[in-house]
């Protein structure tokens, strides 16, 4: 049961991998040290500065806390850590990027602290190519393609590999 | 209100008066005089008779119409209590209970269903004509007489209440049902339809008069056709005269004179036939979800309230602090009166396994008695609903593999009747529940050598009895060397472990070899709101649940001198305390090397001490989840918002201090691949 749920999940995930879809589609760049990451706009809620986030103990790097969002205790994920990248410390533009995540038949929020959001573009398709097998400084199982802008390259985050609730949280 | 709704309401009510049957008819056959609890299974069988009738469930109305019958007879002292009676009608209630729930959701029995209750009516067919015979020949009082009454053709005015149709009666049921029983010669409208404007349309103003045409129809089958209706009206019955109108015989008062009721119903609504269902009771039916809501906004008001609370202590302002003081005190009140309302007495989950001990003990061929105290133990409903397979299981277990043959009791110089134990009470904010036998108890040796050979403990391993009990919550392990249907497959008392551990409780095991064993389940009587205390430790606050917490201990140079640097322990008024350092655990910063507490707790007999740098009192605290990332943290149980919006991490103090004696290296726990 759990396999199959798991080999549907990952079936959705395979259909979103490039996110082509029709025409263009809506991305939220942002940073995260040097490099340009994107995310589709979909399942964001909303940004908010960084700001009282509290440390739950006896759990890995990956995990910053939790913060208080409006009355919901929210998890917040070190995005840098996750994507294995070096950890980067609080600045003044660090934010918390508030995602919808689907977890079983629940919709639960994660925050992720990105050092800084750069703005919300629309990518067209033939903008988008796949990920290289190599060279990139993330694992290429989280990304979904790589988009072109503005003659630079973002990477585009595979947002069911990024937001795995149960990889999250294994430790 | 829709039909789904109408339903739903259905189904709860007859679930609801199921249960009453089922354990009415375990203490019937305790006490087989007790006339009112024949009528109160007969009451509980005849409703649901008349309310799936009502929807159209013609499969329960049936079946429910025979055992009705029979508990009719039963009623009439016809037919004698003995334990066969009651086996048969324990599997008819339990046929019912099939019926109704395919019913709802309407699908039809299967097969082997279908075939067991076709045994059944059979049983009960047999019962019914044996005792029928004695009636005819006995002089039978002249109520039943009057209901044996045969006629060819009746006539049957009925007039309604006007609620009719707002209490969920559909005449046109009647009809239908009526229609089947013979041919409807003359269906007439009777009452006034109001003008337009006044018109309700969901009100009944009209009666219906018709003659029912069938042979040899008696007065009893009609009466008891339409009995569910005189609850929602005046139905005369009166059979078709064939020359001169005969005086209706009033034999009971739901069979009224027709002329007195005829006009004070379509306009007297509020005058009530002495059948009618009154609401005026001890309680009422609320939706679990507005329940929900409503703890939920008490809890964000706990906490707003936390928050103006600080913002007066900042201010300084006396009257507002004083004012605030008072506010607070109602925010509580307010807090324990809505959780409250959730709590319910555990007595209801309890008796559910009457039913079961004294199945499984048939079956098993052993005799057991159950016996039930702290019945009235209040805990929160979202905790009852979860605890019940884990009792189940606790319950089997005990039956199946704690309990001896009453051949080997008695060789054993024991009763041969066994006696297992449900016991409740409330200890220091948590509830216990205890699942007692007085069978072997566990053997020690078998569970030690079961665990090695499982791979569990290492073959030079020591381990105290306390760690051997604690060995069978492990996964995949059971000592049963013979696999039965009720447990013994090895998947049990881990999976048990486990969901109490969701529920944050604990469970424990204690036994006396020969003289028998006892589960003891911890729960927290509430999962919503805790009274908390809040302590600092580096740059966080922490959250330690207030019943725990016994004193609190400032770690002076005194107490600091008596310690052996790496001891983990301290001498508190010559006990032993062994403690940790949750600055150390955490991987906190220390913030004031200077100061340090001790915070005192106690949980399950046992005292543990934490220490932590600052004290900072205690509040009520709403337990908000951290939600799926989170789930495999040990010694956290939640999160709760303080006063400044911060958010505060609530610690497991029972998983925090299993987990420190795990590190220690003494536990099995390190053993275990």
């Amino acid at each position: 049961m759990t396999e199959l749920m798991a080999q549907e999940r990952f079936e959705q995930a395979e259909s979103h991998a490039l996110p082509i879809g029709a025409g263009e589609r809506k991305v939220l760049t942002f940073t995260i040290g040097r490099e340009s990451f994107a995310l589709v706009i979909d399942g964001i809620k909303e940004i908010i500065e960084y700001s009282g986030v509290t440390r739950v103990p006896m759990t890995p790097a990956h995990l910053r806390g939790v913060i208080n969002l409006r009355g919901s205790v929210v998890p917040v994920v070190d995005l840098a850590i996750w994507l294995g990248r070096p950890g980067s410390s609080v600045g003044r533009r660090t934010c918390i990027v508030v995602v919808e995540v689907e977890h079983g038949d629940e919709i639960t929020d994660i925050g992720l602290v990105v050092d800084a959001v750069t703005e919300v573009l629309d990518i067209d398709a033939a903008d988008i190519t796949p990920a290289p097998s190599f060279g990139t400084t993330i694992a290429s199982e989280f990304i979904a393609g790589m988009g072109r802008v503005k003659g630079r390259f973002v990477v585009i985050l595979h947002p069911q590999r990024v937001l795995d609730i149960q990889a999250l949280g294994r430790f | 209100m829709n039909m789904d709704d109408a339903v739903r309401t259905f189904a709860a009510e007859s679930r609801e008066l199921l249960e009453e049957m089922e354990a009415a008819l375990l203490t019937l056959e305790q006490s087989p005089e007790d006339s009112d609890l024949i009528n109160a299974i007969f009451r509980a069988a005849h409703t649901i008779k008349g309310s799936s009738g009502v929807f159209g469930f013609e499969a329960v109305e049936a079946f429910t119409h025979v055992a009705e019958n029979l508990l009719d007879r039963l009623r009439a002292g016809r037919l004698g209590v003995s334990a066969e009676l009651i086996a048969l009608l324990l599997a008819c209630r339990d046929h019912i209970a099939l019926l109704v729930e395919a019913a709802v959701v309407d699908e039809p029995l299967d097969g082997a269903g279908q075939a067991h209750g076709e045994t059944l009516l059979t049983q009960l067919r047999g019962l019914l004509d044996g005792g029928s015979a004695p009636t005819s020949a006995a002089p039978a009082a002249a109520a039943s007489e009057t209901a044996s009454e045969t006629a060819d053709s009746w006539s049957l005015k009925m007039n309604f209440q006007p609620e009719l149709l707002q209490h969920g009666f559909d005449p046109l049921s009647l009809l239908r049902y009526l229609s089947g029983m013979g041919e409807l010669v003359s269906v007439q409208r009777t009452g006034v339809l109001p003008p337009l404007a006044e018109l309700d349309p969901e009100l009944c103003y009209w009666g219906i008069d018709l003659t029912l045409a069938a042979e040899g129809l008696t007065r009893q089958a009609l009466e008891s056709a339409v009995e569910f209706f005189q609850e929602g009206g005046e139905i005369a019955i009166q059979p078709q005269p064939r020359a001169v109108e005969l005086a209706p015989v009033a034999s009971e008062p739901a069979v009224a004179p027709v002329a007195t009721r005829a006009e004070a119903a379509p306009e007297g609504g509020s005058q009530r036939p002495p059948g009618w269902r009154t609401s005026g009771g001890k309680s009422i039916r609320v939706d679990a979800q507005k329940l929900d809501q409503l703890i939920n906004l008490v809890g964000e008001l706990v906490i707003s309230g936390a928050t103006t609370n600080l913002q007066a202590q900042r201010l300084g302002d006396e009257r507002l602090l004083e004012s605030m003081s008072g506010m607070s005190r109602l925010v509580e009140e307010i807090r324990d009166s809505a959780l409250r309302l959730r709590m319910v007495q555990i007595g209801e989950t309890f008796n559910r396994f009457q039913r079961v001990v004294r199945d499984t003990a048939a079956e098993l061929g052993k005799a057991i008695t159950l016996s039930v105290t702290g019945a009235e133990t209040e805990l929160d409903k979202t905790v009852v609903e979860k605890i019940g397979d884990p009792l189940m299981h606790l319950v089997r277990n005990a039956m199946d593999h704690g309990i001896e043959s009453p051949e080997e009791r008695v060789a054993a110089g024991k009763p041969s009747h066994a006696r297992l134990g449900l016991n409740a009470y409330h200890d220091s904010g948590s509830i216990v529940i205890e699942v007692s036998d007085d069978g072997y108890g566990l053997d020690h040796r078998r569970i030690l050598a079961k665990a090695r050979e499982r791979g569990l403990v290492g073959p030079n391993q020591q381990l105290s009895h306390a760690e051997i009990e604690r060995l069978i919550f492990e996964p995949g392990f059971s000592t049963a060397s013979q696999v039965t249907n009720l447990s013994g497959r090895g998947v049990g008392m881990d999976v048990v472990k486990r969901n109490i551990e969701a529920l944050r409780g604990t469970v424990e095991v204690d036994t006396t070899p020969g003289r028998g064993t006892v589960f003891t389940i911890r729960l927290p009587l509430t999962l919503a709101i805790i009274d908390g205390f809040l302590v600092g430790v580096g740059h966080s606050s922490y959250v330690i649940p207030l019943d725990m917490v016994q004193e609190c201990i400032e770690v002076t140079e005194e107490v600091r001198g008596e310690t052996m640097s790496d001891a983990r322990y301290i001498n508190l008024r010559g006990e032993v305390l062994p403690f940790l350092r949750l600055n150390e655990l955490f991987d906190e910063q220390r913030r004031d090397l200077t100061r340090e507490n001790i915070v005192v707790v106690q949980y399950a007999g046992a005292k543990a001490g934490l220490v932590v740098e600052e004290l900072l009192g205690e509040f009520q605290t709403v337990i908000k989840p951290l939600g799926p990332i989170f789930a495999q943290l040990r010694g956290v149980s939640g999160a709760t918002i303080l006063g400044t919006g911060e958010v505060a991490v609530i610690l497991d103090v029972p998983q925090l201090v299993q987990a420190a004696a795990g590190q220690a290296g003494v536990s099995h726990n390190a053993t275990v691949h």
